[in-house]
């Protein structure tokens, strides 16, 4: 089982959930954070001064997935999360070694 | 019947006062938005602390002294309620051109007028120093402003004494109709002294020369803060041609409205524009200033000017104002919310602009009544905040500024939920 992080641009993020949903992700998990990479942060102007916002808004989607399921679901949200433009964000993929649904007690793949 | 004309006519003057005064006072509110807007949400309580007791001070010293060094009478206004209707309309039957004559009305309405355009003059002071100046400095500053430094520069101005019996700025051609000069420049000389002594706010200047953005907390309460000052300056001009009640000051009334209105219009675009072209962005504080900017310009003259010409000296106000901001900021002179460009710097402009429509002012007058003006109100109120900082400090510790003066003066937040420090 995989764990699979996305950051993505805050205005993306219903599409790749609507992405998600048509390839059979039935669940995720969405926090709202901030944060820079090679965009960096930018610049805004009051009174004719200029300040730097260094931590830009993103969202970050978490998915558990299985080892089957996990290339459909990267490129899914490689493709609806992609403007071409700089700041698009990243996809994490790290190791999940266990998983529990609470409710039943399933483990494993069955409780994805 | 002639008699009972002149009841009217004295009932409808002193109505129209009290009226325009009511309005003049609803510019406290307006002073109060704009400027809790302007600053960081931890230091909003402590600004509307400011607002709402320097207004009160104001009231209370012009009632106790200011009026009477002003105007001549008697000190706590004794007598001020003794009116001899009969002995007032023996005044109006001596009264030259008759009907058409000079304003005759209520002294106590007279005093209301007049006492709300000192707690202008001195809510132009808090936005100067506010976020880091001590709440108990200033409103002691506020105490010696309200009760002799405008009252006075007032006398030699608005009731023509001479200037320490030196010199006379009417028999000069000195015209300044609704104070650009003796009320709003007035103001902007005293917050510029107490700023001098008191120092940028932490962080404003970086150490090589860098202006650094310390953003406005609420632009929706400081542009709700525009639309009143806006609307109170109606009072403010409006009330300023002392009489309705005849044909040809009903019109000046009117003229005076329309061009009170549409110099702030003019300033409005005027800075919108110039901060677009010089920032590549529409930035709304520099277009609410250049409002403010409209109406400071036309203060000095708002019934002789036409109306494309007072559209004009507006504009040229916003343009003017934009311009300011940016040289003080050069300047390290830090004012947050843009008071002393506003009122200061356009208040100049203003007055110099007079003796084009006005005949009866001269270039001369215009230049010496705002040097005597600038000279009394900043060297007076230097000695004053001098004197405030040896004996009790007036700025608060690096540590309160830095957790905001809300929780060091006032021991409360202004918005308790979420604030950002």
């Amino acid at each position: 089982m995989k764990l699979v992080t996305a950051i993505i641009k805050p205005f993306k993020l219903d599409v790749v959930r609507e992405a998600l949903s048509d390839i059979g992700v039935h669940g995720m998990t969405v926090t709202e954070v901030k944060g820079f990479g090679r965009q960096k942060g930018h610049s805004e102007l009051y009174r004719g001064a200029e300040y730097v916002v260094d931590f830009l808004p993103k969202t970050k989607v978490e998915i558990a997935v299985s080892e089957a399921q996990l290339d459909t679901v990267v490129e899914a949200i490689s493709k609806a999360a992609n403007s071409s433009k700089i700041g698009d964000g990243k996809i994490f993929v790290s190791n999940l070694e266990q998983v529990v649904r609470i409710r039943t007690g399933e483990t494993g793949d069955q409780a994805l | 019947m002639e008699e009972n004309l002149y009841h009217l006519q004295y009932a409808m003057d002193t109505f129209y006062f009290l009226v325009c005064g009511a309005l003049v006072m609803w510019m406290a509110a307006g002073f109060s938005m704009l400027e809790s807007g302007l600053v960081r949400a931890k230091n909003t309580t402590e600004i509307l602390t400011k607002n709402v007791a320097l207004f009160s001070i104001a009231c209370i010293m012009y009632m106790l002294c200011g009026y009477s060094i002003m105007y001549g009478g008697e000190v706590f206004l004794s007598g001020i309620a003794d009116v001899d209707s009969a002995a007032v309309l023996g005044e109006f039957a001596e009264r030259e051109d008759g009907f058409t004559g000079g304003s005759i009305y209520s002294g106590a309405a007279d005093f209301f007028f007049q006492v709300v355009f000192v707690a202008t003059a001195m809510s132009i002071v808090s936005g100067a120093v506010a976020e880091r100046m001590k709440l108990w400095a200033f409103l002691l500053f506020a105490v010696v402003m309200t009760g002799f430094i405008y009252p006075m520069e007032g006398s030699w101005t608005w009731n023509g004494d001479a200037v320490f019996g030196l010199y006379s700025l009417g028999d000069l051609g000195f015209s300044d109709f609704a104070g650009s000069g003796i009320v709003h420049m007035a103001g902007a000389a005293a917050a510029l002294a107490g700023v001098l002594l008191l120092g940028p706010r932490k962080g404003k200047y970086g150490p090589n020369g860098e202006i650094n953005a310390i953003t406005g907390a609420n632009l929706p309460l400081a542009t709700l803060g525009t639309f009143i000052l806006w609307m109170g300056w109606f009072g403010f001009n409006g009330g300023s041609v002392l009489k309705l009640g005849d044909i040809a000051n009903a019109n000046s009334v009117a003229m005076v409205f329309l061009n009170t209105n549409t110099a702030a219009a003019g300033g409005l675009v005027a800075a919108l524009a110039t901060a677009r072209l010089l920032f590549g962005k529409a930035d709304l504080t520099m277009a609410l200033n250049g409002a403010l900017a409209g109406l400071v310009a036309i203060t000095a003259e708002p019934s002789t000017p036409t109306a494309l010409g007072a559209t004009l000296i507006g504009a040229v106000g916003g343009v003017l104002v934009v311009f300011s901001i940016i040289a003080l900021d050069k300047l390290k002179i830090d004012d947050p919310v843009g008071a002393i460009s506003v009122h200061g710097t356009v208040g100049i402009f203003g007055l110099l602009v007079v003796p084009l429509t006005n005949s009866d002012s001269t270039f001369v007058g215009q230049i010496v009544g705002g040097l005597t003006i600038f000279v009394w109100v900043f060297g007076v109120s230097l000695i004053v905040w001098a004197l405030i900082k040896l004996v009790m400090g007036i700025r608060v510790s690096e540590e309160e500024e830095y957790e905001g003066v809300d929780l060091a003066e006032c021991g409360m937040e202004a918005y308790p939920e979420f604030t950002h420090k």
